[in-house]
C-alpha cells in the first residue's frame, strides 16, 4: 500500500528533525553563550574580586563561593544518601513498612520544586537555627536536595553487584558487614561515584535555593560561617539587575563549561564500571 | 572398623515460608570421603547442601527443626558462631563467583577477613592453597592479574583455593562442573580425588557418571526426601528403591 510507505517515510522524517531539533537547541544554546562568554573570559576575570556589585572586576568570590557550596554540600549528602542507600538494598526486608517510607520520601524529595527548598533553608536554617545567611545553610539545603539524587543512584550501583559475590564472601565466614565494606561497595564505587558527580552538578546549577539560604554577598567567603553568592546566584543577578550583561555570560560560560567538565568525569567512571563488569 | 563422622544430620526439615523443602532428613556424612547428593531439579539437595553451613538463613522466611552437627557441636545451637562454622565449612558455589580483584587478593579474601595481616604469613597461604586446587603453575607469574580474565575453569579451581586458603574441615560444592567443559570437569574430578585426603567433601551433582566417578556414599533425593542413602557401588548396582533405579537409569530427571 502507498499510503503506509508514504506515512511510514513522514514519521522518519519527523524523528529525525526532533532529534535534529535537540542537538540545534543545545548547540544554539552553548554557542551562544560561547560566543558571548568568551570574549570575557581572562585571567583577571577569574581572579579578581567584584566591584562595584559585580559591574566591574571578575567572579573570584562567587568561584569560591561556587565550590565552598558544593563540595560542602556533597560532604554532608555523600555519607548520608549511601548510608541510606546501604540500609535499603543491604539491610532493610524489602517489604518493610520503614523501606517503603523512606523510598516513598526519597521520591517525594525528588520531585520537589528547588524554590521550595530554599524557602524551607531559609525559614529553618537560617532563621531557625540562627546560621543566618551563610555557606552552612547554603549548604546543608543543598545537601537535602541532592540527597535522593545519591540514593537512587547509589541503590542501583548496589544492586547490580552480583548476588553470588555477597553468597561466596558470606561462605567464607565474612562477617554482613565485612562482605558490604569489601566487596559490595567496592564493586560499586564508579556507580556511587556516577551518583555524587551528578548531584555535584545540580548543586552547582542551583540559583533559588542558594540565594534563599547563602545570601547574595559579594564579599570573599572564609568560613562555612560567612555568607556567600554562587555563580549561579551572580549571573541571576547581573542579568536580572541589568548590571552588566557581558559579565552575565562571562559567569554563564564558566558554569558550563564546570558542568561539561563534570559531565565528562560522570562517564568516565561510568565506562569504568562497565570495564570492571560490575 | 569404626567410621569416622564428620557431620550429620537428625530429623532435618527445612521451610521456605509455607513451603516445606526437606523432610526429616537423617544422614551422616564420613569423614575423608566425597559424599555425592543426586535427584532431580527441586528435589531439595542443594537446600540441603546449604544447611549444612546455614547458608539458607540468608533467605527470607527459610527456617528449620531438627538438628545438623558438625563434630558434636548442633550448628543451629544458639549462641553458635556462624563465622566459625563457615570457616570449618567452605563452600564452592555453581557458578565461579571470582571477585573483581587480582588472583592473589581473591585467595587472600578469607584470610585477611580472619586476621592475617602480615604479607609473608599471606604469600604462603596464597601459594599452598593454588597449588592445593592445582592451579599454582598456571598462575604462578601473573598473581596480580585480575581474576575475572581466567577461563571458566581456573576460575572455579580459583574459588576452591580461595575455599582452601580459609583451612575448612569440609567441603560443600554445588554443582561445582555445570558450567565447566569436559576436561576441566576431568581436572576438576581429579582435584576432588585428591582433596578427599584431607578435606570432607559433600556435592551435588546432576551429573550421574560424576557421582560415580568421585563419590564414596550417594545420597538420592526426591520431592525434599532422601529415599536412598547408600554405598556410592551399591547405590548404583542395587538400587533398593524403585524410584532410585528409575532416575539413575534415566527414566525421570
Amino acid at each position: 500500500m502507498p499510503g503506509t510507505r508514504i506515512g511510514e517515510k513522514a514519521l522518519t522524517c519527523l524523528l529525525y528533525l526532533s532529534a535534529l531539533i535537540i542537538i540545534g537547541i543545545l548547540l544554539a544554546i552553548v554557542g551562544y553563550i560561547v560566543y558571548k562568554g568568551l570574549a570575557m573570559i581572562n585571567l583577571d576575570f577569574i581572579m579578581q574580586a567584584p566591584r562595584r556589585a559585580g559591574k566591574e572586576g571578575g567572579i573570584s568570590s562567587t568561584i569560591v563561593g561556587t565550590l565552598y557550596l558544593t563540595v560542602l554540600s556533597l560532604a554532608i549528602a555523600a555519607p548520608l544518601g549511601v548510608g541510606t542507600a546501604i540500609h535499603l538494598e543491604e539491610y532493610a526486608q524489602k517489604e518493610s513498612y520503614f523501606a517503603y517510607l523512606v523510598t516513598l520520601t526519597a521520591e517525594t524529595l525528588a520531585a520537589i520544586p528547588s524554590i521550595i527548598y530554599g524557602l524551607f533553608g531559609f525559614v529553618f536554617f537560617v532563621i531557625y537555627l540562627k546560621l543566618g545567611w551563610s555557606i552552612w545553610s547554603g549548604s546543608l539545603t543543598l545537601a537535602i536536595m541532592v540527597w535522593p539524587t545519591i540514593t537512587r543512584t547509589a541503590q542501583e550501583a548496589i544492586l547490580s553487584v552480583p548476588r553470588e559475590y555477597r553468597e561466596n564472601s558470606l561462605a567464607l565466614g565474612a562477617s554482613k558487614w565485612q562482605t558490604i565494606r569489601k566487596i559490595v561497595i567496592p564493586a560499586a564505587i564508579p556507580g556511587i561515584v556516577t551518583g555524587m558527580i551528578l548531584a555535584l552538578g545540580r548543586a552547582i546549577g542551583e540559583t533559588a535555593a542558594v540565594l534563599l539560604t547563602a545570601g547574595t554577598s559579594l564579599g570573599m567567603p572564609l568560613s562555612p560561617a560567612d555568607p556567600a553568592r554562587s555563580m549561579s546566584v551572580h549571573l541571576y543577578m547581573l542579568a536580572m539587575e541589568g548590571l552588566s550583561m557581558e559579565r552575565a555570560f562571562g559567569t554563564a560560560f564558566l558554569i558550563i563549561i564546570l558542568l561539561l567538565f563534570i559531565n565528562y568525569l560522570a562517564n568516565r567512571s561510568m565506562s569504568l564500571l562497565s570495564h570492571n563488569g560490575g | 572398623m569404626e567410621k569416622a563422622i564428620k557431620m550429620k544430620s537428625r530429623e532435618l526439615n527445612l521451610f521456605y515460608g509455607n513451603f516445606q523443602a526437606l523432610y526429616n532428613i537423617n544422614m551422616d556424612i564420613e569423614e575423608n570421603r566425597v559424599t555425592a547428593l543426586i535427584g532431580p531439579s527441586g528435589c531439595g539437595k542443594s537446600s540441603f547442601l546449604r544447611s549444612l553451613n546455614r547458608l539458607n538463613e540468608l533467605i527470607e522466611g527459610s527456617r528449620i527443626s531438627g538438628e545438623v552437627f558438625l563434630d558434636d557441636s548442633a550448628i543451629y545451637e544458639k549462641g553458635i558462631n556462624v563465622v566459625e562454622l563457615r570457616k570449618k565449612v567452605g563452600m564452592v558455589f555453581q557458578k565461579p563467583a571470582v571477585f573483581p580483584m587480582s588472583i592473589y587478593e581473591n585467595v587472600a579474601y578469607g584470610p585477611r577477613i580472619h586476621g592475617i595481616k602480615k604479607r609473608s604469613e599471606l604469600d604462603e597461604i596464597v601459594c599452598r592453597s593454588l597449588q592445593s586446587a592445582n592451579l599454582w603453575d598456571e598462575v604462578k607469574d601473573r598473581l596480580v592479574a585480575p581474576a575475572n580474565q581466567m577461563s571458566g575453569g581456573q576460575q572455579q579451581r580459583l574459588v576452591i583455593a580461595r575455599v582452601l586458603a580459609v583451612q575448612p574441615e569440609v567441603i560443600l560444592m554445588d554443582e561445582p562442573a555445570s558450567a565447566l567443559d569436559p576436561i576441566s570437569t576431568a581436572r576438576l574430578e581429579e582435584l576432588i580425588a585428591i582433596l578427599k585426603t584431607r578435606y570432607t567433601i559433600v556435592i551435588v551433582t546432576h551429573n550421574m557418571q560424576q557421582a560415580a566417578r568421585v563419590s564414596d556414599y550417594t545420597g538420592f533425593f526426591l520431592h525434599g526426601c532422601m529415599l536412598e542413602f547408600n554405598r556410592t557401588e551399591e547405590l548404583f548396582l542395587n538400587p533398593r528403591h524403585n524410584k532410585t533405579e528409575d532416575y539413575i537409569t534415566g527414566r525421570f530427571g
